[in-house]
């Protein structure tokens, strides 16, 4: 996958996906012992559907991610467990509880990273912390330990007591990640914590997010990207439009959904020559189960990439690229939807 | 990692639980910011009523009490000074209730980040409120000041024309929070000042009886509460208590600081809740 920086890359699809998605979810699954239950959970504005009848449950301690392109429905979703944004329909419990009862009691257990930074501009980064802990109630004593731990953990430190605004983004992630763990919740919501990080700021994100969840801290995400889904990730759903189109760990994922293997081929395009897919495909044929035609390369998969790679030169095919690396979950996706995972 | 919070409970003082009410976290947020910039804000929201307490109490007043005085007889100036004390907190109240507000809601966003907490909108309502009030109450004890130095004071009961000033503040207040939770834009805030704050300051009574108005804007006075805030603060500076009268003042004050109270509720919630 390329960087998020990538222009749009408009899919020629090839093959149907036929995948059928079954709810993965465990049959006997309460809403007691999950921390989050949702059974047809729904949000409407007006008569748009953004999350239309999803299932989903997510276990304590575990780290569950929601993947989707644009507008699929994941922040609406995590406002919905967030308790700020009403359900339409269907179930939603989170500790048990009702949003719509007890939204108080669920908060007050709860950390929340929202897609978009909600700093104060008008605080510094210490008082961001403190001002957060009174909202949970905490004395100023208890916020100002607490402020000063989580400042070393997101190692900001240094930057305690500058304004906001000049920090940069990352270092703004970073901080509304330990405003979020101001109240030491059991349950944390990221909505895209790494969007628009450069890798180092990602993986440092990451970092802080695994230990977290070596303590115990239940993880549940949103992220348009694969790396990110399968590094963090224990299971996953697929959202596309608005419904969730499958389920599983990222491994599983790529089992059901993908071979092991994807050969990737380009093709020098000769000047004049306006669209050859479809007589490209004709010369694939037979070789591989499916392929999928993207503008600058076709994916081929099959198990074995190199042997499909030489049984393609023997037909006189002559690639000006061949690259064999292993299934993902941006091939899933592509398989369900059609679409890249980043548009 | 860290010893577990006590309970809320644990920590009630003799407020019995009022003081770890929820809304009175908004109240600190909004103290913290103002730790910064204080001086500018008292400076700002204090020069301009002075200068109308000068030119108009002092200036005007050598004109007016030439030609026989403020109704009564009373001298201009402690006539127009605590109409001035309540006007100036109405002022200020309505511009921190539409502008700030309006951030909060829109630019800022400083809500959104507040409402993932234990917090709810009626937090975030009633603690901006009590934050408005409470600059009021800091703007109007200046103001006062100034005025017991210029002997303005005709009685002892001027000092109370001081919570008189802080309820009007909040009978505009209120009901503006109430608005601009339903606003998307600034653009309505001109013409709410353009065309209903500014002519209230200037035709409630403060620098001259209603009863010189036009008859068919006199009952429209009578319906706003600056109206009652004036006479309420000036019977009171003067000396003359007027126990039905000021009642009724009091009653009308109140009422509009409820009824927006209770519009902000709904508007506040709708707001939030997408
Ligand atoms: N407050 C709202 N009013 C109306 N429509 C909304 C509102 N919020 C979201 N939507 C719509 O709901 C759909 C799902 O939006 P949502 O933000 O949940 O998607 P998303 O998966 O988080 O997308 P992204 O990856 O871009 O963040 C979109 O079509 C969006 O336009
Ligand atoms: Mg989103």
């Amino acid at each position: 996958m390329g960087p998020p920086s990538e222009p749009p890359a408009a899919l020629v699809r090839c093959t149907r996906a036929h995948g059928q998605y079954h709810p993965g979810v465990p049959a006997n699954a309460t809403p007691l012992d999950s921390l989050i239950y949702a059974r047809g959970l729904t949000k409407r504005f007006g008569s748009f559907t953004a999350v239309d009848g999803v299932d989903f449950d997510v276990a304590p301690g575990e780290a569950f991610g929601f993947l989707g392109p644009n507008g699929a429905g994941k922040t609406s979703t995590m406002r919905m467990i967030g308790t700020v944004s009403p359900v339409s329909a269907g179930t939603l419990t989170v500790f048990g509880l009702e949003p719509a009862h007890d939204g108080a009691r669920i908060r007050s257990r709860l950390g929340v990273v929202p897609q978009a930074d909600t700093l104060d501009r008008d605080l510094s980064v210490l008082e961001n912390l403190l001002i957060y802990g009174r909202y949970f109630d905490l004395s100023w004593g208890e916020a100002r330990r607490r402020a000063v731990e989580l400042l070393e953990f997101v190692q900001l430190t240094e930057r305690s007591n500058d304004q906001v605004e000049p920090l940069s983004g990352g270092m703004k992630r970073r901080l509304v990640i330990a405003r979020a763990l101001i109240n030491e919740p059991s349950l944390l919501l990221l909505d895209e914590p790494t969007t628009g990080l450069d890798p180092q700021a990602r993986h440092l994100v990451w970092d802080r997010l695994y230990r977290l969840k070596q303590r115990g801290v239940t993880l549940c995400l949103t992220t348009h990207y694969m790396d990110e889904a399968e590094q963090l990730c224990d299971r996953l759903v697929v959202m596309d439009k608005a419904r969730i189109v499958a389920e599983g760990s990222p491994r599983q994922l790529i089992e059901r959904y993908v071979t092991r293997e994807v050969l990737e081929l380009r093709f020098r395009r000769d000047e004049g020559e306006t669209d050859d897919s479809a007589h490209l495909v004709g010369q694939l044929e037979g070789l591989a189960e499916r392929f999928e035609q993207l503008p600058d390369r076709t994916l081929v998969y099959t198990s074995d990439g190199e042997a499909t790679a030489a049984a393609a030169f023997e037909r006189g095919l002559r690639p000006t690229g061949v690259l064999v690396r292993r299934g993902s979950l941006e091939d899933v996706f592509l398989r369900l939807t059609g679409r890249s995972l980043v548009e | 990692m860290v010893a577990p919070a006590s309970p809320p409970a644990a920590r009630r003082g003799p407020l019995g639980g009022l003081a770890s009410h929820p809304s009175l976290r908004v109240l600190e947020h909004d103290l913290l910011v103002f730790r910064r910039g204080w001086h500018s804000y008292m400076l700002s929201g204090l020069s301009q009523p002075f200068l109308y307490l000068i030119s108009m109490g002092i200036g005007l007043g050598l004109y007016v009490n030439r030609n026989g005085g403020a109704p009564d007889g009373v001298p201009y100036l402690n006539y127009v000074a605590p109409a001035l004390l309540v006007t100036q907190a109405m002022m200020a109240a309505s511009f921190e209730s539409a502008w700030p507000i309006m951030s909060k809601f829109v630019w800022e966003k400083t809500y959104l980040a507040a409402l993932n907490t234990p917090l709810g909108a009626t937090n975030l309502l009633v603690g901006d409120l009590m934050w408005i009030s409470f600059r009021a109450v800091l703007l109007s004890v200046l103001f006062f000041a100034a005025i017991l130095a210029l002997g303005a004071v005709s009685s002892p009961l001027a000092v109370l024309s001081i919570p008189v000033a802080v309820l009007t503040a909040m009978a505009f207040a209120a009901p503006i929070m109430a608005f601009t939770a339903t606003q998307k834009t600034d653009q309505p805030f001109n013409v709410l000042f353009r065309f209903g704050i500014t002519p209230l300051f200037l035709f409630s009574g403060t620098f001259f009886p209603i009863d010189r108005l036009p008859l068919f804007l006199q009952p429209l006075a009578w319906a706003t509460p600056l109206y009652h805030g004036v006479s309420l603060a000036r019977g009171l500076s003067l000396g003359r208590v007027e126990p039905l009268a000021d009642l009724v003042h009091l009653a009308v004050l109140g009422a509009f600081a409820a009824t927006g109270l209770v519009a902000g509720r709904i508007t506040f919630r709708r707001r939030l809740a997408l």
